[in-house]
């Protein structure tokens, strides 16, 4: 915890916090309405990046609870940051479908069925 | 600085530029899911290094492997497992696991900072400490919230807006209990039963934000709850000083407000409006009672079908009926028959179709309907007056015309599709009942309406084989 209290450190995360703030705005307000569930199933994605929190406290336990602690939370974060990607991409696969192509072979044999 | 130390700045950095670039990807659907892969890989090298540099870790591995597997397994079957029309809630219960674990890690921090020596004073710094509690409130709240929302969409929890006689002082009480609690550990006391005592309140507040929202306004609430995980995920990350966990916190907990704005705004609706609401609690009931006295035409699908395949042209509005029917495939059988006869057929995709933004998208491009046909709300609601069918298959509100007129409907207000614009409409549903908002909808009375009642699947089907037999 002690890491957080330098002055500069302070600072830094400040502007971090702020300017990244609007990176997300700016990206976010680009995404057409038709890719919003699977932007929001990235966005989940992302945030499974605490696993990396859960590994840092994991390395820090000193007492059985915190290593219980640490294992629920990298058990958590790993269902998060796995799951997250993995239903992202099972979701935007499905945009991938070639348009024309597969309209023309289904329409060609429509009529003679 | 030790040159590790230098070389994780690195890899953070390029971490975060994956995660950005991940979701600017999504800005199109041709380089959507190269993103998502791209914010994976970065994902990966960032886990890896700090696995591989973090020192102690030597004692713990274990927690690291067993953990990992389980993790693994559950996210993998999970994601591969669910299908399309799940795929809101298991959006939630992804997200329930990463707040889960950002007050975890918060919890964590706060029983090493307080088992240790401690220097000068007798406190924690109050700084670090607020985002401790920050990251343990948030993180929590998004925990039980999200499992409530899973269970809401997933039907074991009352969908409908539960609250009971004094729920709103409960929640009252709580809030400031918990906001007591926060003041007393952040300047007054470090003691780890009261921390516990704030968490566990915590995690009750968030079932009761949840419980009395209805479940037609879970997208809402997920994609809020998304953002609540992103800030209690950047906090943690502040605490440990760790820039990794606090740009990605601070990215996805910026872009999740601003979506829950957006979907917001597709409603017509305030996010107070979507939390603290009048839909069900009032404004469902009174109109309820007018359900049932409408005339309606019916159709048969043999008629529904010559209609659509001597028409020029079609458009096809789908609403949450069409996926819980599976109706999907059949639909884009419609489609190519349709195509194929040179109508012209489109898509027209109202924002909050189905359970949440995009929804109906996902299903159709599962199915294999070209992404292209789809049309969003602005784009196509002037082509609807020139269409000779509109088809609408188990979409209801999103049809109303009394969100146009009616100040006292529930959703007046909200933007419409104009399907009542079109020469012929023919909606596909299972009885009358009522949309997810409990209103009747009266277009369904309109001469031009007529009904065609059944399974969405197996009308589509009766309309396969008459547009191939017409």
């Amino acid at each position: 915890m002690t890491e957080a209290l330098d002055p500069q450190a302070l600072v830094d995360a400040l502007f971090i916090l702020v300017l990244t703030a609007f990176v997300g705005y700016e990206v976010v307000s680009k995404v057409p309405t038709m890719l919003h569930t699977p932007l929001m199933s990235g966005a989940n994605a992302v945030h499974g990046v605490v696993v990396v929190g859960a590994i840092i406290v994991t390395a820090t336990a000193d007492s059985p609870l915190q290593l219980a602690l640490g294992l629920v939370g990298v058990i958590l974060g790993t269902v998060n940051v796995v799951g997250g990607f993995v239903v992202t991409d099972r979701m935007l696969e499905m945009f991938r479908s070639r348009p024309g192509k597969d309209e023309k072979a289904e329409g060609g044999k429509g009529p003679g069925a | 600085m030790t040159t590790i130390q230098l070389a994780t700045y690195g890899v953070y950095l390029v971490g975060a530029v994956t995660f950005i670039l991940a979701l600017k990807f999504l800005a199109s659907p041709k380089t959507a899911r190269t993103g998502n892969l791209l914010g994976a890989g970065g994902m990966i090298l960032v886990v890896a290094w700090t696995i591989a540099t973090t020192e102690g870790l030597l004692d713990n591995w274990w927690v690291l492997v067993v953990g990992g597997l389980i993790g693994t397994v559950i996210g993998v079957i999970g994601a591969r497992r669910v299908p399309m029309t799940a795929m809101p809630q298991m959006v939630a219960i992804f997200n329930g696991a990463g707040g889960g674990a950002a007050a975890v890690v918060a919890l964590s921090e706060f029983l090493t900072a307080t088992s240790g020596p401690v220097i000068g004073s007798d406190l924690l710094p109050a700084i670090p400490m607020i985002a401790t509690l920050l990251g343990a409130v948030i993180g929590s709240v998004s925990l039980t919230g999200s499992v409530i929302a899973f269970g809401k969409l997933q039907g074991f929890v009352a969908s409908r807006p539960v609250t009971f006689p004094g729920s709103r002082i409960v929640a009252a009480v709580l809030l400031a209990t918990l906001l007591l609690l926060a003041v007393a550990l952040a300047f007054f006391t470090n003691d780890v039963t009261l921390f516990l005592v704030f968490v566990a309140l915590a995690l009750v507040a968030g079932v009761l934000i949840v419980m009395p929202i209805g479940g037609a306004d879970m997208p809402v609430v997920i994609s809020l709850l998304n953002s609540y995980t992103g800030i209690a995920v950047a906090a943690t990350g502040f605490v440990l000083g760790n820039y990794a966990l606090l740009i990605a916190g601070t990215l996805v907990g910026a872009s999740g407000a601003i979506l829950t704005q957006l979907m917001c705004r597709a409603m017509n609706r305030s996010l107070l409006n979507v939390l603290f609401g009048a839909f069900g609690t009032g404004g469902g009931v009174a109109v309820a009672g007018a359900a049932g006295e409408q005339n309606v035409r019916t159709i048969n699908a043999e008629d529904a079908a010559v209609l659509m395949a001597y028409g020029k042209s079609v458009i096809i509005v789908p609403g949450y009926g069409m996926a819980v029917a599976q109706a999907q495939t059949p639909v884009r059988e419609l489609m190519d028959l349709l195509i194929a006869r040179g109508v012209d057929v489109q898509f027209a995709i109202h924002p909050v179709a189905g359970r949440m933004p995009g929804h109906m998208n996902v299903l159709l491009a599962e199915a294999n309907v070209p992404y292209e046909r789809l049309k969003e709300m602005d784009e196509i609601n002037d082509d609807f007056a020139n269409a000779d069918v509109a088809l609408v298959i188990g979409a209801n509100d999103v049809t109303n015309p009394s969100a146009r007129t009616d100040t006292t409907s529930p959703i007046y207000g909200m933007p419409i599709l104009n399907v009542d614009k079109a020469h012929n409409v023919i909606v596909l549903k299972r009885s009358m009942a009522s949309g997810f908002a409990g209103i009747d909808n009266p277009l369904y009375g309109e001469p031009q309406t007529a009904m065609l009642f059944g399974d969405a699947k197996a009308t589509v089907q009766a309309l396969v084989a008459g547009v191939k037999a017409a």
